[in-house]
């Protein structure tokens, strides 16, 4: 096991699931409601040292049992080490905690996350669609039972040809 | 609806005493205003709405995804191969260097190594990119600020680039010249020598530039001291490339994490001081002047050899045993039909592209289609600290600080 996941399997043994280093990635998963304080622990332990959010990302799984997953990728600046944090989140209670307050940044990017897959997120200043508009009422497009093609809202528009 | 509060107050005089001689109590009110979608100083279609007080922004919320096309569900739905078109698309004044991160994120994925020569021409080619991005920049942001000539300046000399590109893969911005594996075709002799003309001809048009604008007060004044970010928030908003270099922080993927031809190139990173306008556009400038110099030390270095890994599962034959090999054809067919299969798990991999990091997170599950492809934009990210260095600062600034991120909607709104 890669040296910063033994790290946080020391530190929170309830929260840790597992750990993969792939293409010298490193990937740790750990428990919906260690997020946040594993996050916390990512930024201001001086062995981490994570200051730099790179994105806040989520992938569907439609056959698990907890349906969603939401990925954040952490780099340190000072120390040159990369991290991804990962953690499982079922449909019935979609809902993890923010980091907007440990990463100013993760404000914008875990909007776009509930925007496109339609995880909420806990404490959010101002969680609101950001690419779709407002009134988009077909659900969240990157889920997977979501047609390439919508949902037929488009197919309602008026254009000019159609009406001459 | 969000916003449906959106309007524009208008001071009127106090209805209690309209008919008062001496003045009526000053009364001070917050003043919402639309900027944008279609302000010519956003570089696209973004709506910016704004608090002021008088000239002053109290506070402002970007209103995005005017162009969002679901690229990201898009690739979903093709193989690896043809979403490389869709990367010309994100940032559509860039096109190559998105290409290249693509493709660099695909090759991680397959674990797959590309030859020497094929590294050296992405590198130039990328560099290349990189001096008409700034180009582009430059004109854009001197116009938005009000300095018209170096407008046209530079766009004089980013025409030249701009048929170099043309001549090289027969577009001019929607270029799709890098492939997985290596790039489209080798620089022919002719576009050598051109490029070699305009290294040669290039760094005094550089002065030039900067004495249009540094010795102009205007555009000193528009810029020193304005949209400060500190080296702290500017790390902490995830900001990166010429936005993150001007507050002090020198990090460049390029030499963090050195990729492609990079590392055998001896150039440096410039860093600004302030986190200002300024800065930024200091960095830039001493960044072209770096870019021809990783040109230069590419074609020099660069040896003869393939500029395609020969990976049959993966990569294309050569065109010309397409038409002589039964078995070209059929990897041919068969690459373009189904694609390739590529091994199940998931990676990250950031460029330094001209603005910043460019990012591409995939899942793969086995399949020839990305399970899940997640673009991490730099003009999305930046526009996230827009509300943090626009407050307090006046209405025309903000222009400035659109022009300041190198802001591309199209990446941006994805």
């Amino acid at each position: 096991m890669h040296q910063l996941a033994k790290r946080i399997q020391e530190s929170f043994t309830s929260g840790f699931v597992s750990a993969s280093e792939w293409r010298g990635d490193v990937a740790v998963t750990v428990t919906r409601d260690k997020v946040h304080d594993i996050a916390e622990f990512l930024r201001d332990d001086p062995g981490m040292d994570f200051d730099y959010i790179v994105h806040v990302s989520s992938v569907d799984w439609p056959d698990d049992e907890e349906r969603f997953e939401v990925v954040w990728e952490f780099y340190s600046i000072r120390k040159r080490h990369r991290l991804r944090l990962k953690t499982r989140v079922p449909e019935s209670d979609c809902v993890v905690d923010s980091l907007t307050d440990l990463w100013k940044g993760a404000d914008f990017m875990e909007r776009e996350v509930y925007d496109m897959m339609g995880i909420r997120f806990r404490n959010h200043p101002d969680l609101r669609r950001i690419l779709l508009p407002d009134d988009f009422a077909e659900g969240y497009p990157l889920r997977k039972d979501f047609p390439l093609r919508g949902k037929g809202w488009r197919d309602t528009f008026e254009f000019l040809d159609e009406r001459s | 609806m969000a916003f449906e509060d959106q309007r524009t107050t208008i001071y009127k005089v106090d209805p209690e005493h309209p008919e008062s001689e001496t003045l009526p109590a000053l009364r001070t009110e917050e003043l919402l205003l639309n900027m944008g979608p279609q302000h010519p100083s956003t570089h696209g279609v973004l709506k910016v709405i704004m608090e002021l007080e008088g000239e002053r922004v109290v506070k402002s919320t970007p209103v995005m995804g005017y162009l969002h096309r679901g690229v990201e569900k898009l690739a979903e739905d093709g193989t690896y191969h043809q979403f490389i078109p869709h990367t010309d698309r994100l940032d559509y004044v860039c096109a190559m260097y998105n290409n290249f991160a693509y493709c660099r994120a695909v090759e991680k994925l397959l674990d797959l190594k590309v030859p020497d020569r094929a590294e050296y021409l992405r590198t130039i080619v990328a560099e290349v990119q990189r001096i008409i991005g700034h180009l582009f920049w430059l004109s854009a942001q001197a116009l938005d600020i009000g300095a018209m000539t170096v407008f046209f300046y530079c766009f004089r000399d980013r025409e030249i680039l701009l048929d170099w590109f043309d001549e090289l893969c027969g577009a001019r911005l929607t270029t799709s010249w890098y492939r997985i594996g290596g790039v489209e075709r080798d620089l022919t002799p002719s576009l050598i020598s051109k490029l070699k003309a305009f290294l040669d001809y290039f760094p005094p048009k550089i002065d030039e530039y900067q004495v249009f604008l540094e010795k102009n007060r205007i555009w000193l004044a528009r810029t020193k001291g304005i949209a400060v970010i500190s080296a702290e928030d500017a790390v902490n908003f995830g900001l990166s490339g010429p936005t993150l270099r001007g507050s002090g922080v020198d990090y460049d993927l390029r030499k963090y994490e050195p990729y492609s031809a990079y590392p055998k190139c001896e150039f440096s990173v410039p860093v600004g001081k302030n986190g200002d306008t300024y800065d930024r556009y200091w960095i830039r400038m001493m960044e072209l002047y770096e870019s021809v110099k990783i040109i230069k030390q590419c074609l020099e270095q660069m040896q003869e050899g393939p500029v395609m890994a020969e990976v049959p599962s993966v990569t294309f034959p050569p065109k010309q045993r397409v038409f002589t090999n039964l078995e070209s054809m059929i990897q041919q067919f068969k690459l373009f039909s189904q694609g390739f299969k590529a091994p199940p798990g998931e990676i990250y991999c950031g460029t330094e592209a001209h603005k910043g990091e460019l990012g591409f997170y995939i899942v793969s599950t086995g399949g020839g289609k990305p399970y899940r492809l997640k673009i991490r934009a730099p003009s999305f990210i930046h526009m996230g600290a827009f509300d943090h260095m626009a407050r307090g600062y006046m209405i025309s600034d903000a222009c400035t600080i659109f022009g300041t991120y190198d802001i591309v909607m199209g990446e941006c709104d994805r």
